[in-house]
């Protein structure tokens, strides 16, 4: 199914926030989910399922002035 | 002068300057810089993430002591600096919001007409909104009904280190607002936020001339000193100037007199 990540289309199997986030290697810590708009805090990560044509955004905070 | 901390929302600041996270070589030096110059608040920056590069977490590298100012830096339009805060405080960021919204990509000027509408809908949510703007006098005004928690006008525009520019309408901000004035953008050296504070600037926000500097960590302390004795300066309330001399010393009462 294909879904956008930050802005681009990606096509994955059928998983969860969760696992998309394991499944690209990424750092937890910092990472701030946004899905179609609503943040989805990290402990509920497991339990989104992610649909097709879903927006997704990962986002971090970085040094800013 | 027994009491002369600056309060912003609910917290109480006995530092008046604010520094940033952006442009430093290694973000090592950001607890050094925070350590030297005794900053309590710092500014931070959302973005997307590279996907396929591993990035340190910089919030780990700032002291939980030290209040986090997100801004929002990146948004065109109100609605984009809202989401951005929205954002920001349900990552745990806190209340405290920096408006920046800019559509001018030239010159970097803040969008007054767009930041006020941001706050206007921030203050109502809570934030403690701090709006990044050109100096306005009417827009300050409307800035504070709407809820503002602070003022910070440009001194010059971002990363320029050409100082108060804008000096004669930064003074009328002073002047007449009723919330904290803090001068942001374009303070390049630490005798221009010492001139920034003895004209009553509430406090200054520095960050590129900090971060950019040879030695970050020495240049936070010397803005920190500077800040301080500007502040100082203002408090004593300064001298006044004169277009021709005055001795200092007795003119009469020697030698031949």
């Amino acid at each position: 199914m294909d879904i956008i990540v930050n802005g681009v289309t990606e096509t994955v199997s059928p998983c969860t926030i969760a696992e998309l986030v394991r499944c690209k290697g990424l750092a937890t810590g910092a990472l701030v989910v946004e899905l179609n708009q609503q943040i989805i805090k990290q402990e509920q990560w497991p339990a989104h399922q992610l649909k097709p044509g879903d927006r997704l955004e990962l986002l971090s905070f970085v040094g800013g002035g | 002068m027994t009491d002369d901390a600056l309060r912003i929302g609910t917290m109480r600041f006995t530092n008046r300057l604010f520094t940033g996270t952006g442009k430093f070589a290694a973000n090592a030096q950001i607890p050094k810089m925070l350590a030297a110059s005794g900053s309590q608040m710092i500014t931070v920056a959302l973005r997307r993430i590279d996907t396929t590069a591993q990035s340190e977490n910089i919030l780990d590298y700032i002291p939980k002591e030290v209040t986090l100012l997100p801004n929002t830096s990146g948004a065109r339009t109100a609605e984009q600096a809202v989401r951005i805060a929205r954002i920001a405080r349900e990552a745990g960021c806190g209340d405290f919001i920096k408006i920046e919204v800019i559509t001018d990509m030239k010159y970097l000027m803040p969008d007054n007409w767009e930041t006020l509408k941001a706050t206007e809908i921030l203050a109502k949510e809570g934030f403690v909104v701090l709006p990044y703007v050109l100096p306005d006098l009417p827009l300050a005004k409307r800035l504070e009904n709407a809820g503002a928690a602070a003022v910070m006008p440009l001194g010059a525009p971002i990363g320029t280190n050409r100082g108060l520019e804008t000096k004669p309408l930064i003074e009328l901000l002073i002047e007449n607002c009723t919330v904290p004035v803090v001068v942001d953008a374009g303070i390049g050296r630490p005798s221009q936020a010492a001139a920034a504070m003895e004209m009553g600037a509430d406090a200054v926000l520095v960050n590129t001339a900090i971060a950019t500097a040879a030695d970050p960590e020495a240049m936070g302390r010397a803005f920190d000193l500077a800040v301080k004795a500007g502040r100082t300066a203002y408090l004593a309330e300064l001298a006044e100037a004169s277009g021709i001399a005055r001795a200092s010393s007795p003119l009469t009462g020697f030698l031949d007199d």
